[in-house]
């Protein structure tokens, strides 16, 4: 990892990869989500709505894969002073936020037509609500701590101590008796009740919007890298 | 009730959200770099 701790050898990497993960991205995306809202089946249960899964579950993982990458950005920070730590950090801020806005977002319009609410407080909703808030926090601390010029070390704290949230979305179905259903895909135990016609287009949507989402990541480090570049330039200009 | 009215509004808010965001990534990105190229040309 500390190989790519120099942002010069970062961004011989970062510029090809940002456009194909891009494109890339984007073709899965388009493709799993004509899949399901035109080809997928319809659920014997919830109907026409369970198309709405091929957004909302891709939200929702970005969503807190978006903070779990804020919290190992932050360790790195921290522990090892990875100069790119921080500015990674900050990059996923933004999308991290948009994508847990998006799930709540779209979570509420599924909620509608299947619980008859767009909002109820239960675990699931209410710790993804923290989540977003969560996020905004980080976004405007991180704002003010470079304005100050400061290194973002309390902003990394609190990515790091936001990070116990994680585990509290995670277990809340499991843990409080929700409105929100348990969950249909383990990898662990090897018991998925969500049938192959909706699991694999599903998977390919997360897939491709996870890749947007690094496209995003990427372009974002690249425009503060340079922006760095610049400022420095600036004050070495007003000194000669 | 119909459901196709939630089912196109979530998939217009994911759209609008993640164009919107990546768009704006897109442009922040060139206008930096623009400006980091700019400046490393002159003497």
């Amino acid at each position: 990892m500390h190989v790519y701790a120099n942002p010069a050898r970062f961004l011989k990497i970062a510029r090809p990869l940002t456009a194909w993960l891009g494109w890339a991205g984007a073709a899965l995306v388009l493709a799993a989500l004509a899949y399901g809202l035109f080809l997928g089946p319809r659920d014997h249960l919830q109907g026409e709505s369970v198309r709405i899964l091929y957004v909302h579950v891709p939200a929702a993982w970005l969503g807190m894969a978006g903070w779990t990458g804020v919290a190992a950005a932050s360790l790195m920070q921290l522990v090892w002073r990875h100069p790119l730590a921080a500015v990674a950090g900050r990059a996923i801020a933004v999308p991290g936020a948009v994508f847990t806005a998006i799930c709540l977002a779209t979570g509420s319009l599924w909620g509608r037509p299947t619980w008859g609410t767009y909002w109820e407080w239960d675990g699931r909703m209410t710790s993804m609500l923290v989540l977003l808030f969560l996020y905004f926090g980080y976004v405007a601390l991180a704002g003010a701590e470079k304005e100050k010029g400061g290194e973002g070390r309390l902003t990394a704290i609190f990515g790091l101590v936001g990070a116990v949230n994680l585990p509290v979305i995670h277990y809340s179905v499991i843990w409080w008796n929700t409105l929100h259903q348990g969950e249909s895909i383990s990898f662990v135990r090897a018991s998925s009740t969500i049938d192959a016609s909706m699991l694999w287009p599903l998977l390919a949507a997360a897939l491709g919007f996870s890749l947007l989402f690094g496209a995003i990541v990427l372009m974002r480090m690249r425009a503060e890298l340079a922006r760095n570049k610049v400022e420095a330039r600036l004050k070495r200009m007003a000194r000669e | 009730m119909s459901h196709w009215p939630f089912i196109i509004a979530a998939y217009a808010l994911t759209a609008l959200g993640t164009l919107g965001v990546a768009l704006w990534s897109w442009l922040a990105m060139r206008r930096a770099e623009a400006e980091a190229a700019r400046l490393g040309k002159r003497p």
